[in-house]
């Protein structure tokens, strides 16, 4: 016997409140969601969750782009074999102008290696990377993240600084087993500490989810001008110093804003840098002074020497990253 | 006394093939491939359905589809937990609390009050990633992902078509 034909048949729920009900509990869920979900810690339940859902929505889009990827490679081919004699004369004119960046490049590193021997500058070890391919694209205002296909298996860690074809990606802010989630540069919640190379002054890159993120937090003692390179500044010790972003312009509310290198090209394919947090790479006890300075009321001891304070006087100098492993 | 028999539209139909066709297109539009050099918009295809499903009848269900639909955009397009499903239910609760004077109207009345109610859940999703990001986002780009979102009023109507009046308790 169904419960509609039992003594419950005349009673008739009130739909319309168990509706409303219905609803307000499922705000109440909502909100507390995002309220747990920003003070969520990466190890927790949560984010461990979806960890898991960005791991299969990673698997589940590599099959689906699959025949879209096809498509998009034919219509590639086709437009490359139209435009093939336009390309050429081009490239013709990148590679003369290239050969005289070359000659300078030459002469600089050898100068550059020189003056660095004399100085004994100590250069940073180079960063290994992981190349990836980008399986998922978020690209409305809200959210500028992309899921690439390598993850934890292959030494990526939150934190890793993200380089496309031509400059700075983004970074990594979270990693399943086998796909990571990187925040792009233009992501609302990004924000990198940056240097402009002319003159040398700090900024800090943030993003707005537009495609030009704005310079916050100027400080420079030149003006900045159009055109200027912005790079990482490595403050923070977060990303490495150097790393190209893009060149500054003006944006149409008088703000000076960054277009980004990575937009020159298709960030399809990615490099991950698996680049360790300054803080980690140092030992706190070789920065202790060994020598504690005098107190202001007793006898006047010997000043901790330079040192003391810096037993090497070497200066770290990032330099080229190197591959560690193949896509 | 002569025992009339309500058929209720069964929710598979009505509730979940419609939260997983947009659970699917989201993704697909996700994918990042550009053909012909141009990008896929990025509509919110979950607006749809969260303005139908109040229209339709009123049922405990919607809401909780609505956060599991909402939590899939969060996850896929990386934002905080929360923002798209209290948006959703933003459209879903306003569009309920109308209801009455939603019934029965024309393709043109609805596209109208699916407009505003879209834009009151773009509003909802500005305030909350404002408040998360403790940033303004792009109000171009929330301009353009709305204008993208509101071409998608068709499956709203034929949603509306197709059960509005599968249940007779609720004419």
């Amino acid at each position: 016997m169904s419960l509609r034909d039992g003594p419950l048949s005349d009673i008739k729920p009130p739909l319309t409140w168990l509706a409303v009900a219905a609803l307000v509990v499922a705000v109440v869920v909502a909100l507390g969601l995002f309220v747990a979900g920003r003070r969520a810690d990466s190890h927790g339940p949560l984010t461990t969750t979806r960890r898991s859902v960005e791991n299969a929505l990673g698997g589940a889009s590599g099959v689906l782009s699959t025949p879209i990827r096809w498509l998009a490679d034919a219509s590639d081919a086709g437009r490359a074999y139209i435009l093939a004699s336009s390309q050429n004369r081009q490239l013709h004119r990148d590679l003369a102008a290239a050969q005289t960046w070359r000659d300078q490049a030459i002469a600089l590193r050898e100068e550059n290696a020189r003056l660095r021997a004399l100085l004994g500058v100590r250069t940073d070890p180079p960063i290994p990377m992981v190349g990836a391919r980008t399986v998922l694209d978020a690209r409305g205002p809200f959210a500028n993240t992309r899921i690439a296909d390598a993850g934890s298996d292959r030494g990526v860690v939150e934190g890793n600084p993200v380089l496309g074809e031509h400059g700075l990606v983004g970074r990594v802010t979270g990693v399943a087993p086998q796909v990571s989630r990187i925040m792009l540069l233009t992501d609302v919640e990004s924000r990198t500490p940056v240097l402009v190379a002319r003159t040398n002054g700090r900024a800090i890159l943030t993003g707005d989810g537009g495609a030009t993120p704005k310079l916050e937090y100027l400080r420079t003692h030149d003006a900045l001008r159009e055109g200027d390179r912005i790079l990482t500044s490595g403050d923070g010790g977060v990303l490495p110093r150097g790393l190209p972003v893009g060149v500054a312009v003006k944006g149409l509310d008088g703000g000076w804003r960054v277009a980004l290198d990575a937009d020159a090209s298709p960030i399809d394919f990615v490099r991950i840098l698996l680049f360790s947090d300054f803080s980690q790479l140092v030992a706190p006890k070789a920065l202790a002074p060994a020598v504690l300075p005098p107190t202001a009321t007793g006898a006047p001891a010997e000043a901790p020497t330079l040192a003391a304070v810096a037993p090497s006087h070497q200066v770290a100098v990032p330099k080229a990253a190197t591959p560690a492993k193949a896509p | 006394m002569a025992r009339v028999t309500v058929q209720s539209p069964n929710p598979l139909n009505w509730l979940v093939t419609p939260a997983l066709f947009c659970a699917s297109a989201a993704l697909v539009l996700a994918l990042p491939v550009k053909v012909f050099g141009l990008q896929a918009p990025e509509p919110v295809f979950a607006m749809a359905p969260a303005f139908a499903w109040a229209v339709i009848r009123p049922s405990m269900l919607p809401p909780f589809a609505l956060i599991g639909l909402g939590l899939f955009q969060d996850i896929l397009w990386g934002g905080p937990l929360g923002l798209w499903p209290l948006s959703l239910l933003a459209v879903f609760g306003l569009a309920f609390s109308v209801r009455r004077v939603l019934t029965g109207e024309g393709f043109w009345a609805l596209s109208a009050w699916y407009g505003a109610l879209c834009a009151l859940g773009f509003a909802v999703a500005l305030l909350l990633t404002t408040l998360a990001a403790g940033q303004v986002p792009n109000l171009v780009g929330v301009l353009l992902q709305y204008v993208v979102t509101l071409p998608l009023f068709p499956l709203s109507w034929l949603l509306v078509e197709r059960f509005e009046d599968a249940d007779v308790r609720f004419h």
